[in-house]
């Protein structure tokens, strides 16, 4: 069972958001990939106004119409917004059919605003995915770091938050999460550099790393290589491909009455 | 299957699984790799590059012979390059070099960059020329390469042409009508680095098959996911064949 955490259908060619999910998905089944996670629409926006959230939220619903029996959505907010995004939240997940949040580089994950977004994720068990990098030329002004994420995640240590692509850097990435039981290791979104997947079981446990590709900038091969050329157990293996992310999953799954 | 691009030696960062020579053969082999082409991790970094493609030369005699072919690093920005070249080929009888220009702090428009190609075909060498290593964003803070720039590259093969010519590691760069007008010169394109669903698909449509060559830039990077990008693009057939192997074997020819 092979779920992806992390997908963006924006950037496909296609006139509608359902006919991009479909080319998506036509590479993943050669994959073997049964599950995509998709957040955010097109195109990418760093600080979007809380209408051109709402605009990339409906672009991802819009696909889940079309695609919900091989799609989840991660409604995407901005901590520059709280009011909007707690709108959102309730629009997309409480009353709608997504099942976590996206955060992205509109404000550092350490800030305080961002406090209530998760605590309303909280209240539905919806999983929290925080993008960070850890750039040698530097982050964009409101861009995380795993650091960012490492003091989010102690105020909430009952919140599943995921550090996004472990930093870029992982090595660093995973050093600046390991303490916190409650966050996961994304793998999504960088050069599939070996033995990244190694040190995140060893640091992190596997239990706390997750496949994600970050397609479709990211090929679904070079990140899913990560995993199947690790030198790791094959049940740790089985793990990082989808059992982490149903487990984390299925508390909202449930709630919402999802049937897999 | 013939793999283009590995590498042996030490990596100053970081040990990657797998790093020793003959664990990495291993690891090819039972993943169905033939023939691997190995360049130097020390060639990067040494000054001195002629130790380092002995080392080079050893290492693949010791634990793949016939199955590693020993690539050199030349450099031809410091003095002595010539020797290091024709060491390469007639001593360690070297099928081919390797090149890293912006480690080595030249640019694809310097007089010896096209000297070494000139010099290279003579010797009937194969030339790997790396675009890249890793993500600029990722690199030791310690150690920042600026990416190549790989727009002097059309003028260069003009000026020496048939010179045997594999790119290696093209991230985005060349692209559109500059690497479809690289491709009808003659030059090779591995996709270790391609990326985005199905990139090497689309790659392959504007280099054509017969200039793809099959290459993992393993252990720097996991070997399996350059197979499952011929996967996940639907490479199958003749097609599969050239890229797998048949490109590689017509460049030793």
């Amino acid at each position: 069972m092979i779920w992806d955490l992390h997908c963006h259908f924006g950037a496909l060619a296609g006139n509608t958001p359902d006919l991009k999910m479909e080319k998506l998905v036509r590479f993943a089944d050669r994959m073997g990939i049964e599950r995509l996670c998709i957040y955010m629409g097109h195109p990418f926006l760093n600080e979007p106004t809380p209408a051109q959230l709402r605009d990339q939220n409906d672009q991802v619903l819009q696909a889940l119409r079309h695609w919900s029996h091989r799609a989840f959505g991660f409604v995407y907010l901005s901590p520059q917004h709280v009011e909007a995004s707690l709108a959102e939240f309730d629009r997309c997940v409480r009353n709608g059919p997504m099942v976590g949040v996206k955060l992205w580089v509109a404000k550092r994950a350490s800030a305080r605003e961002l406090d209530p977004i998760v605590e309303a994720a909280g209240s539905m068990k919806a999983i929290v995915f925080q993008h960070t990098w850890h750039k040698t030329g530097g982050n964009l002004p409101g861009e995380s770091e795993p650091t960012d994420v490492a003091e989010l995640a102690a105020r909430h240590p009952k919140a599943p938050i995921i550090c996004g692509h472990t930093g870029g850097e992982w090595e660093t990435g995973i050093r600046a999460i390991r303490h916190l039981p409650n966050v996961s290791a994304d793998l999504a979104g960088s050069d599939p550099c070996n033995g990244f997947v190694e040190m995140a079981v060893r640091e992190l446990g596997a239990a706390r790393v997750i496949y994600g590709s970050d397609a479709s900038g990211r090929s679904f091969a070079s990140q899913l290589g990560k995993v199947m050329g690790a030198d790791i157990s094959e049940a740790d293996r089985k793990l990082i491909l989808g059992e982490n992310l149903r487990r984390m999953m299925m508390p909202i799954l449930e709630r919402k009455g999802i049937r897999l | 299957m013939i793999d283009v691009s590995v590498s042996v030696g030490p990596w100053p960062f970081r040990c990657f699984p797998g790093d020793k020579p003959a664990d990495l053969v291993a690891r090819l082999k039972r993943r169905g790799v033939k023939q691997a082409w190995a360049g130097t991790f020390e060639g990067i970094f040494h000054r001195d590059t002629s130790a380092a493609n002995a080392r080079l030369a050893r290492a693949c005699a010791t634990a793949g012979a016939g199955f590693l072919l020993p690539f050199g690093s030349v450099n031809p920005a410091a003095p002595g390059w010539k020797e290091d070249l024709r060491r390469c080929h007639e001593v360690h009888r070297m099928p081919g070099i390797r090149l890293h220009p912006n480690y080595h702090g030249y640019t694809l428009a310097d007089t010896a960059f096209t000297e070494l190609l000139r010099a290279a075909r003579e010797r009937k060498l194969i030339v790997q020329l790396a675009l890249n290593v890793e993500d600029e964003r990722t690199q030791h803070p310690l150690m920042r390469i600026p990416p190549l720039d790989p727009s002097p590259l059309g003028h260069a093969v003009a000026t020496v042409p048939d010179v045997k010519l594999v790119l290696l590691n093209r991230m985005r760069a060349p692209a559109g009508e500059a690497l479809a007008a690289l491709a009808r010169t003659g030059i090779y394109f591995d996709f270790a680095m391609t990326e985005g669903v199905g990139g090497v698909g689309e790659l392959m449509k504007q280099v054509t098959p017969q200039r793809l060559l099959l290459g993992s830039h393993s252990p720097f990077q996991y070997f399996d996911g350059a197979l499952l990008k011929m996967k996940e693009s639907a490479i199958t057939g003749d097609d599969a064949a050239a890229i797998l192997m048949g490109n590689a074997q017509r460049l030793l020819r």
